[in-house]
């Protein structure tokens, strides 16, 4: 990779999302950088990149993935590599993200962000795409910590220890889901404090804020609702380990208006920039 | 176990095929974890196709558009790695369960053509000014990318319409003409357009590699010198005029 190192970037960016595609282009807002689906922009034309590339001319771009597979066991897919290459070419990002996890196998693709065990052969199968991906993009990854709902048998380490190790071996960068760690600990019964201790924070260059569900028996990571109390404890305590950092507000679904995230935004800003204060 | 027999057994579990998975989940919950991934890989194709087919959804209604999406969903695993591809044979698949009321698939039809158009490659499209120096013995026309054409026997048009308006939509009725429509995009909004047999037979065929003294012979062979001549006119300067033409070579 010509460019092995991601530096840092301290902002305060939300998720471009369609319902405010037009607002984001005729205001002047007080957000740092802004965050898309890559997949949604993965396209011929139209639309979609008319918007990225007008929001691009004013803000960074963070580009982030859901359909990347990083951990399917028969490897990743070059068509869809090579045009998440050229969106990044074209968008020249912040940095590309994509989840731990994989969506399918056998040409299946369940558009689901499915759990890996955590074991030696996980790790050998994603650091292979991670480099796989790498190489491609000629860019570092950035490889986000997932919510998930079940645990399997056999599990050599833990989700932060796997994240620890992929980043050793394959140079990749970490996105800390805030909200997702704190679903995955009520869910599988871990202290999210130790998880948060555990990752190699000089390779964190991204934070999730997001809110849940309460499902039947456990949280549900639905990004539906405004970032709860206890997220926001969390991310207070990862600001004061992790240092500046850039946080983004993610909201995927029963969208509020652009104002409610702004305000959403500024309490991250807040919380950030005195992480000794306590979560309301 | 290897990671890639885990991940087919934890794929034939959301296909509900028979399966081992469960018992490769720790704790004594995991049944019922497995059911999230269960029920979120169907919830989400199917807010997938909601979206993507909103007119057949407010004129099928929720309930029969529940279920036909249940049964796509059933028989269509997905295989790309985009969403936006997913519910490309919902269409067939209407026209199968609902072989009395073919507005059905054609509004299913109407949906994805302009779903399709909306992100579809860009391209100029060509102007009268353009036309100064053709050469129309051997001129070729070039259409815009995303250009789809189709047959239809009912009143589909007028139904989307009305629903898109918030109206009430007309009953859905059969044509007594032959009739097609063209989906494209125009500038960023796709857009459709109805079409009598004689544009749609001469589209098709410069699509398929006719020149334009090869439609213009055509034309004059089956409507007569006199009217082909106005004929060819009137169509030039709608394909002008909706931009469907990117250039004349």
């Amino acid at each position: 990779m010509p460019d092995s190192v991601i530096p840092p970037f301290e902002g305060f960016g939300l998720g471009l999302r369609p319902p405010h595609y037009q607002e984001v282009l005729d205001r002047d807002l007080a957000v740092d950088f802004f965050e898309v689906i890559s997949e949604n922009f993965m396209v011929k034309g139209g639309r979609p990149l008319a918007v990225l590339d007008a929001v691009r001319e004013r803000y960074p771009i963070a580009l982030h993935g859901v359909s990347m597979s990083i951990g399917s066991a028969d490897g990743l897919r070059p068509d869809y590599l090579q045009r998440l290459k050229t969106l990044a070419n074209r968008v020249q990002p912040l940095w590309v993200s994509d989840h731990l996890c994989w969506t399918g196998i056998d040409g299946f693709n369940s558009h689901d962000l499915l759990p890996l065990p955590y074991n030696k052969a996980a790790m050998e199968t994603v650091c292979a795409n991670v480099h796989q991906a790498q190489d491609v993009l000629q860019r570092p990854m950035v490889i986000e910590n997932p919510s998930s709902y079940v645990a399997f048998t056999g599990d050599e380490m833990t989700e932060w220890g796997f994240l620890t190790e992929l980043c050793r071996r394959t140079g990749c960068y970490l996105l800390l889901d805030i909200n997702n760690i704190y679903v995955s600990a009520v869910n599988h019964g871990f202290d999210p404090l130790t998880y948060i201790a555990g990752v190699p924070a000089e390779r964190v260059r991204q934070v999730h804020l997001a809110g849940h569900s309460q499902g039947r028996g456990r949280l549900i990571d639905t990004h539906d609702r405004p970032v709860p109390d206890p997220v926001w404890a969390l991310y207070q305590i990862a600001s004061r380990r992790l240092g500046p950092v850039a946080a983004m507000i993610e909201r995927d679904d029963d969208i509020p208006p652009l104002d409610d995230l702004l305000a959403e935004l500024d309490l991250a800003r807040g919380y950030a920039a005195d992480p000794e204060a306590c979560a309301a | 176990m290897s990671l890639l027999e885990l991940q087919r057994q934890f794929c034939a579990h959301l296909l509900d095929a028979p399966s081992p998975i469960a018992e490769r989940i720790a704790g004594d919950s995991g049944a019922s974890g497995l059911a999230v991934y269960h029920h979120a890989y169907r919830a989400q194709l199917v807010a997938c196709l909601g979206d993507t087919y909103e007119k057949l959804w407010a004129w099928l209604g929720d309930d029969a558009f529940q279920a036909a999406a249940d049964r796509y969903v059933a028989a269509h695993p997905p295989q790309s790695w985009t969403l936006s591809d997913y519910g490309s044979a919902f269409p067939e698949m209407l026209a199968e369960v609902y072989p009395d009321d073919p507005e059905v698939a054609e509004l299913a039809r109407l949906d994805w053509a302009l779903r399709r158009a909306f992100d579809g490659e860009d391209a100029r499209p060509i102007g009268a000014a353009d036309l100064a120096d053709v050469d129309w013995e051997t001129a070729m026309f070039r259409f815009t990318p995303t250009l789809q054409m189709f047959p239809i026997r009912t009143n589909c048009a007028g139904i989307w319409n009305a629903l898109a308006l918030d109206q009430t939509p007309p009953a859905a009725t059969c044509l007594t003409e032959p009739t097609a429509l063209r989906v494209w995009r125009l500038g960023l909004a796709p857009q459709f357009s109805s079409m009598d047999a004689c544009e749609y037979d001469s589209l098709f065929r410069l699509q398929l590699g006719a020149s334009f003294s090869e439609l213009c012979a055509h034309l004059g062979d089956t409507l007569g010198e006199a009217q082909a001549a106005l004929t060819i006119g009137q169509l030039l300067g709608r394909w002008l005029q909706d931009h469907l033409l990117i250039s004349i070579v």
